[in-house]
């Protein structure tokens, strides 16, 4: 397996976020976790890249124990993330945000600088403008193309739809494509479900820092999600 | 004619307060870290210059380059081995922490080499002057000068040409985003610190060859260096050597008018610059 989560409970000091969750991500594979606010699915993302500290076991990659790995690690392994918020950096232009992204992990494959512009052509013409001159939208494309920088084996995506209006995020997804075609596993953590969904091959449902539901995206009902989401059915 | 002379000397005084205030700008600029210690490590590694040329019978300039290498180093080391665990959230451990050094720094330094005046010997350069027409200028205050651009230069070259001045700025404005990248932070902090100690080591070479020092007198420099970088605003290097000249200005034109009002005139200066600018002449952007 590629990267594997197992028993897997998180916690920001006291507060416990996760109760042992078990998710899987085979290569080349996408999987879309959703859930209600709070449900755990940041924590989830933030944990695997070592953000969140956790017991070794915890975290498998290609079936290293990778849990309580620091994050520059973690990414130098090819797991590579698009942070909750862009957070891009302030002081870098768009192209340096983009170089940055794939500066200490040198890796050959499908993605470079002239790639990321043949996907996202708007950053060409802002690619000397400072990266967080531009629209939350745009935004969100450098940090995408920030993170293939790197060639990664495996792309989490935190929330990126978030506070974006819906022709900016179909524009954005429209991209997920190609992405896939080139050969990266990715993770979509997503408050959108309909975008999650048309994107994933897999779904995982977190309730409460707990996996409720796994299905295939094709296979998944609509009441079934609205139980995994809420519960007891409405 | 002599208010020329006294400014055109001011601007070049200047010069010496960027050197000493560069590595100071560049490891607040970077960790938001105040190095208290700052002063005294340029009076040791004045030492140490001092040293190499004495045993080793060598110039100066080729000690220095001799002594720069040990200064990253131990940068480096000081860095990684102890600031590194008191950087946080909290800016009084890294405070106390490098106001301790400074005390160890000083009493190490009069342990080992006495109380005595030093002076880093410069032969015939120490009074060599040029020239310019309008005013004569000493060669060695125009060499301090002309060293504090290149190094200021040189910094910015690094800052914003090169991809570790990328990881610099990276993980200047977030650290935890910058590790996303395969950035280690504490990596990062402690080659800055290395790198100011190195500029420490070309700033301790030109006060050791135009002034005397002493093992005590670190603090007594590191303060000219703050007030520089602080009216340069925070984190700007041409903010640091803009506010070098400012002081240097200030204190050779309260020296002309009387002997006794240098230094005051100095801190004066600096602080009606904070009257009109509370955040610096240049301040950065984002903060």
């Amino acid at each position: 397996m590629l990267l594997e989560t197992r028993g897997l409970t998180a916690a920001y000091g006291q507060f416990r976020a996760l109760f042992g969750v078990d998710i899987t991500l085979a290569a080349g594979e996408t999987v879309a976790i959703i859930g209600a606010n709070g449900a755990g699915k940041s924590t989830l993302l933030r944990s695997i890249t070592g953000i969140l500290h956790n017991g070794a076991e915890m975290v498998l990659h290609r079936g290293c124990p990778i849990g309580a790995l620091p994050p520059e690690v973690v990414m130098q392994r090819g797991i590579a993330m698009v942070p909750e918020g862009r957070k891009l950096f302030a002081s870098l232009s768009v192209e340096e945000n983009l170089l940055i992204g794939g500066q200490v992990r040198r890796t050959k494959g499908p993605w470079s600088l002239a790639a990321i512009y043949d996907l996202f052509p708007i950053l060409q013409d802002k690619r000397h403008v400072p990266g967080t001159a531009l629209s939350g939208g745009q935004q969100q494309m450098v940090a995408i193309g920030r993170a293939l920088m790197s060639n990664p084996e495996v792309l989490l995506c935190d929330e990126i739809s978030l506070g974006l209006a819906p022709v900016v995020i179909r524009d954005i997804y429209a991209a997920m494509p190609r992405i896939k075609a080139s050969g990266a596993a990715i993770i979509v953590v997503e408050q959108d479900i309909g975008r999650a969904l048309s994107v994933a091959d897999r779904v995982y449902c977190l309730m409460e820092g707990r996996v409720t539901l796994t299905a295939p995206a094709a296979a998944i009902s609509r009441e079934a999600i609205h139980t995994a989401y809420f519960g007891a059915a409405a | 004619m002599i208010w020329i002379d006294t400014i055109v000397q001011g601007v070049l005084l200047g010069g010496l307060y960027a050197l000493f205030a560069a590595g100071l700008s560049l490891v607040f600029g970077i960790m938001r870290l105040v190095n208290l210690a700052h002063g005294d490590m340029i009076i040791f590694a004045a030492f140490g210059i001092l040293l190499i040329t004495g045993t080793l019978g060598l110039n100066p300039f080729v000690a220095a380059l001799i002594a720069a290498p040990a200064m990253f180093a131990l940068g480096w080391a000081l860095q990684w081995f102890v600031l590194n665990r008191v950087l946080g959230r909290d800016i009084l451990p890294p405070l106390l922490v490098t106001f301790g050094l400074s005390v160890a720094l000083q009493n190490g330094l009069l342990e080992a080499f006495s109380a005595d005046s030093r002076r880093i010997p410069a032969g015939p350069l120490e009074s060599a002057s040029v020239d310019l027409g309008l005013v004569t200028v000493g060669w060695m205050p125009l060499l301090t000068f002309a060293t504090a651009i290149a190094v200021i230069v040189g910094l910015n070259q690094i800052f914003y040409r090169t991809a570790l001045g990328r990881a610099f700025r990276a993980t200047s404005d977030d650290p935890v985003t910058a590790s996303l990248m395969g950035i280690a932070p504490k990596g990062i902090f402690a080659i800055a610190t290395g790198l100011a100690m190195v500029v420490v080591t070309i700033a301790a070479l030109f006060l050791g060859m135009r002034a005397n020092f002493d093992p005590s007198i670190g603090p007594a420099r590191l303060i000219y260096a703050f007030e520089a970088v602080i009216i340069g605003g925070l984190g700007s290097l041409w903010g640091t050597l803009a506010g070098g000249i400012i002081i240097g200005v200030a204190q050779t034109v309260g020296a002309a008018i009387n002997p006794e009002w240098q230094i005051l005139a100095g801190h004066i200066g600096f602080l009606v610059v904070l009257m009109i600018r509370p955040r610096g002449l240049f301040p950065r952007a984002v903060d």
